[in-house]
């Protein structure tokens, strides 16, 4: 297209916006004065009342009365919760004091945090606020010996696992250039099939952890080769730009997201096997078993793939297709094999990391999205591309969320790495294990 | 090609044939340029003195480091140690972008022609100065409006010049490959430089266009420009340069006329290594 | 089922509130990817900051409108643009894209931490702080305009909506034709070629950064005050997917490409959202199958299907030409 033509457009579009606009504003005159319908006027406060029951299970607390006044101190509106404790009220513009009748509680049950009943909430029409009650004990459990070293161990495990799912993100970017943002998916792939398996059982059966865990990698590693086949081999035979299929892969995460949360629901979930455990106190710090065997598993995890990419056949085309990918082929390694064990090995990988996290925290729908930006955080910092730097970057990454919370709240310590990500860039971009030539 | 070619190679009275002679009068100094990549040292350059208003080409066999140097002279890369003087200034910490208005203009092995704009857009890019490139002065028209007429004004003279008018309105990315070296070289003049640095002027260009990039290139060094070309094609180094100066890994081998070049023990050494079967010929890809 | 309806929503949502919030940040969007080929993944953030540039300067600082309209529209997104941009835009454009995101998500978990509640409001957001907006309202609340679509207070949003993109198109369309414009598209097609004729392709970026970001702002601000509240799930990390989606639809590098995206997008989205309610509802669809909150979730699955069809089938859009801008493009 000329540009003599470009600015005829341009022309035709201030035409076409002048003429919408001319038509707007006519329109506007003719406004018809229809009641406005009830359904649009004040707003709506609504909660959802849970507790956790005896298998951590977060379950709705059914007929708790709850009550709205006005600032006269006027009842204007009133509810009981349901059967999954969810309640809500519709009051006129204003604002509420929101009562949670304690006499309707049932026995045993006490909120957290009683000075806050009733709470206060300011509604405009159309609106619609949540207000909490948290009931029972508060989660956090505090921690017995040296707190510093009790993070230190904490954060290594969460840097293990970390680890673990950003090995294949990092193998997948370096043999295909791909950022993969649905890889995160991946992980809250693994940890829901393992719910699937251990928890609501296939036929009937409810599978225990350990061969669970085995049926969740193969199948996550069969996913994720199917889903190279499929999907991205394809796009890279036809040629596709990777702005494209980078829009693609977060495309996915988004799509497969929100499947996981319309078919698993928005509650966070807990494995049955190996929930409740009593932590080892050893003196410096405490430990549950099923967190030792998981460092264990996932120390002897890493150290395998260190060392198949060191030492075998395939591991050495792996780095040899990371390093430079036209090179790799030109020495006759079939670069595509190369490329689809890649997918198998780090989406089975991702999938066994889903399952781990789900042992030592819970399973939610989005689980794998934040331990994505995690994932980010380390592979930057060691350096995108290479699999020793994504090893060593997560476990950093890992200590350093952990021992943060020496300083920022608990509820804020994603935010420090996420901030290390940005400081990184800053200092160091190609990370500590990387290439200046890399980034450019 | 036989034709008597205009040369500058008075300039050059009195400089020794050899490795990082002192010039009469430089426009461009590099001393003790180092880049290495991991543990691969690409370039270490001692020393290398630009003539001003003269043809050089750069050439070597290939891994030689020529188009790593030819980064560093012109700041898109930085070495990991020595200087750069261009008109006297230091090159050190300055961005890629102040080059260009220092007058050192450059331009790349693989054409960069901004293929989804057009060819006017393309020179008009190239002009520098614009007022209308401030985003709030970019609102009011009729304050970059007579600039930007101007510029129109000398893009289309030199589109003339380098006979791509009848392409002016379309995308660069439908020219032919001749074409675009064609249309980087003329946006790069839209500049004004002193200095025009090309890399690969003829790499990908079809024989029948070749002859017209060389009379340009001759062009630019009569209209008083100094001109550094890194170069493969050894017909257009007899035919145009004034001195040229021989790289072989890294380093610089030797310097001279291109006459004294072909004779000279170590380059051919150094294309003898890099191709045992092809001897005194120095048309080495 | 009722068609009237679901017509009716259809069309609100082909020029209502939504539409309006997210034309205005997908032409940020535009000017970000459209015209320089910068990977933006946190357009949310920048509407959040437009949202709570506002709302925090009204109710936690205390100062008055105008004051919340200059810490929205410019302080909060120049802050963000520095935030992101500084690191990033000398790198690879995905370094880009992954910061933008983590920072997404550094909003969420800031946004929604109890203990910068008298800050932020926390999970609940900030209220009431566009009285001022309203004040001004020429149209009756008790009314409805519009072929009866919006009541008095949403009219009011509404217009000052299509006004304030009517400005925001019109300074991209203005933009575009200048020197400025034509160094961002150069960019966009070779930042090497751009520098190398001495354009300052890290600053220009910036700039791009910057201004789609306030552009975004906008939008973030307009949905706060269409709402009269500023809450952190309204600007999560999927938000801006809305806005990507919208631009892509329409074509990017288009100047009318993200409003004619957003008026279809929202036009789907709120036929599929009425139709599936209407279904669900109606008992057309079994409970066990989907229930009222479920149709939530649906058009996130819509916007991610969208954007992996949009990108592998249509890469330049609806509108656009592949020879001028598409998402395939190296």
């Amino acid at each position: 297209m000329g540009g003599v033509q470009l600015v005829a457009t341009f022309a035709r579009a201030r035409r076409g916006v002048l003429a919408v606009v001319v038509a707007f504003l006519v329109l506007l005159g003719l406004g018809s004065n229809g009641p406005v319908s009830a359904q649009e006027e004040g707003g709506e406060v609504k909660g959802s009342l849970v507790q956790k029951n005896e298998e951590g299970e977060r379950v709705g607390v059914p007929s708790v009365t709850f009550r709205a006044f006005d600032e006269s101190g006027a009842e204007v509106a009133s509810t009981t919760t349901g059967e999954d404790g969810a309640w809500s009220m519709v009051v006129p513009e204003g604002t509420y004091d929101i009562l949670l009748d304690v006499e309707t509680l049932p026995d045993g049950v006490a909120l957290r945090n009683p000075d806050k009943n009733p709470a206060q909430v300011t509604l405009i029409d159309g609106s619609s606020k949540s207000t909490l009650f948290p009931l029972g004990e508060p989660e956090e459990s505090s921690a017995g010996g040296n707190t510093v070293i009790q993070l230190i161990v904490d954060g290594l495990k969460l840097g293990l696992i970390i680890a673990m799912c950003a090995i294949g993100l990092s193998l997948i970017y370096g043999t295909t250039g791909l950022t993969n943002f649905a890889h995160g998916e991946a992980v809250t792939f693994g940890a829901v099939m393992a719910y699937l398996l251990n928890n609501a059982g296939v036929f009937g059966v409810q599978l225990p952890l350990i061969p669970a865990t085995i049926i969740v990698v193969v199948i996550c590693g069969g996913v994720g080769g199917l889903f190279n086949r499929t999907v991205w081999r394809p796009m890279r035979r036809r040629g596709a730009s990777l702005v494209a299929a980078l829009v693609v892969s977060i495309g996915f995460s988004i799509f497969f997201r929100y499947v996981i949360l319309f078919t698993f629901g928005g509650r966070a979930k807990r494995l049955r096997d190996y929930q409740i455990q009593e932590q080892w106190d050893l003196g410096l710090f405490r430990l549950a078993p099923k967190d030792l065997v998981l460092m264990i598993i996932s120390i002897a995890v890493l150290v395998g793939v260190a060392s198949a990419l060191q030492l075998t056949r395939m591991g050495k085309a792996m780095r040899a297709v990371s390093d430079n990918r036209d090179l790799a082929e030109s020495t006759g390694i079939d670069v595509e094999r190369v490329i689809s064990l890649v997918w198998i090995f780090g989406s089975a990988l991702a999938g066994l990391g889903g399952v781990l996290f789900g042992l030592t925290e819970s399973i939610n729908w989005e689980m794998g999205f934040r331990i994505l930006l995690l994932m980010f955080a380390g592979v930057t910092l060691g350096g995108l591309g290479t699999a020793y730097g994504a090893l060593f970057g997560s476990i950093i990454v890992g200590l350093f969320i952990q021992l943060s919370t020496l300083i920022i709240p608990t509820d804020m310590k994603n935010v420090g790495a996420l901030l290390m990500l940005i400081v990184i860039l800053l200092i160091r971009p190609q990370g500590l294990f990387g290439r200046r030539e890399r980034i450019g | 090609m036989t034709a008597e070619p205009s040369t500058a190679q008075h300039l050059f009275d009195g400089v020794p044939f050899e490795p990082g002679a002192a010039k009469n009068d430089p426009i461009l100094v590099a001393d003790g340029v180092r880049r290495a990549f991991g543990g691969l040292v690409a370039v270490d350059v001692d020393h290398l003195e630009v003539q001003r208003g003269a043809i050089t080409a750069l050439i070597g066999p290939n891994g030689a480091g020529k188009t790593t140097f030819f980064n560093l002279l012109t700041n898109f890369d930085e070495p990991d140690t020595g200087s750069r003087l261009f008109e006297g200034n230091d090159l050190a910490g300055v961005s890629a972008y102040k080059v260009a208005n220092l007058g050192m203009v450059r331009t790349f092995q693989l054409t960069k022609s901004l293929s989804k704009m057009t060819v006017i857009d393309n020179m008009c890019l190239g002009g520098t100065g614009q007022t209308g490139e401030s985003f709030f002065k970019a609102l009011f028209p009729f304050l970059w409006r007579r600039q930007e007429a101007e510029i129109t004004e000398r893009a289309d003279a030199l589109l003339e010049r380098f006979k791509l008018s009848h392409m002016r309105d379309e995308f660069a990315g439908t020219l032919s490959g001749g074409q675009r070296k064609l249309l980087e070289m003329a946006r790069a003049l839209m500049v004004k430089p002193n200095m025009v640095m090309l890399d690969e002027p003829m790499a990908g260009v079809n024989p029948a266009l070749k002859q017209s990039l060389l009379d340009h290139v001759k062009g630019l060094r009569d209209e008083g420009m100094t001109v550094l070309f890194v170069e493969h094609d050894m017909d257009m180094v007899q035919e145009i340069s004034d001195w040229v100066v021989v790289m072989a890994e890294g380093r610089i081998i030797a310097e001279g006329p291109p006459e004294s070049i072909a004779s000279n023990q170590a380059v051919i050494d150094a294309y003898l290594g890099a191709h045992h079967d092809s001897a005194l010929d120095l048309e080495a890809d | 089922m009722d068609w009237g309806a679901i017509i009716q929503n259809s069309f609100r949502g082909f020029i209502g509130e939504p539409f309006i919030y997210f034309s205005l940040a997908a032409m940020g969007l535009n000017m970000h990817y459209g015209y320089t080929g910068l990977l933006n993944f946190g357009q949310a953030v920048f509407m959040a900051a437009g949202a709570y540039g506002l709302s925090m300067a009204v109710v936690t600082l205390g100062l008055n409108f105008w004051w919340g309209l200059l810490l929205g529209i410019v302080v909060f997104p120049l802050l963000l643009a520095l935030i992101m941009g500084v690191p990033t835009l000398r790198l690879r454009a995905d370094y880009l894209a992954i910061v933008t995101i983590a920072a997404s998500e550094m909003f969420r978990i800031i946004a929604r931490s109890p203990s910068l509640d008298r800050w932020t409001g926390s999970s609940d957001g900030l209220t009431a702080f566009a009285n001022t907006f309203y004040d001004f309202n020429p149209f009756d609340k008790q009314k409805r305009y519009f072929f009866g679509l919006f009541i008095g207070n949403q009219m009011w949003v509404v217009l000052i909506g299509w006004i304030v993109l009517s400005i925001v198109v019109l300074i991209v369309w203005m933009t575009m034709r200048s020197p400025w414009g034509r160094v961002l598209r150069a960019i966009r097609e070779d930042e090497d070629a751009a520098r190398s004729l001495g354009k300052n392709a890290y600053w220009f970026k910036m700039q791009s950064l910057m201004i789609g970001g306030m552009f975004g702002a906008l939008g973030g601000m307009f949905r706060a005050i269409g709402t009269q509240s500023a809450q952190p799930q309204n600007f999560i990390t999927d938000v801006t997917f809305f806005a990507w989606v919208a631009l892509i639809l329409g074509g990017a590098a288009k100047v009318g490409g993200p409003i004619a995206g957003a008026a279809i997008l929202y036009g789907i989205l709120n036929f599929t959202d009425v139709f599936l309610r209407q279904l669900v509802e109606n008992g057309y669809v079994p409970e066990s199958v989907m229930d009222g909150t479920q149709v939530g979730q649906v058009r996130f699955m819509l916007i991610g299907l969208g954007l992996i069809l949009l990108a592998i089938y249509r890469p330049q859009g609806i509108f656009g030409t592949k020879e001028e801008m598409a998402l395939d493009d190296r």
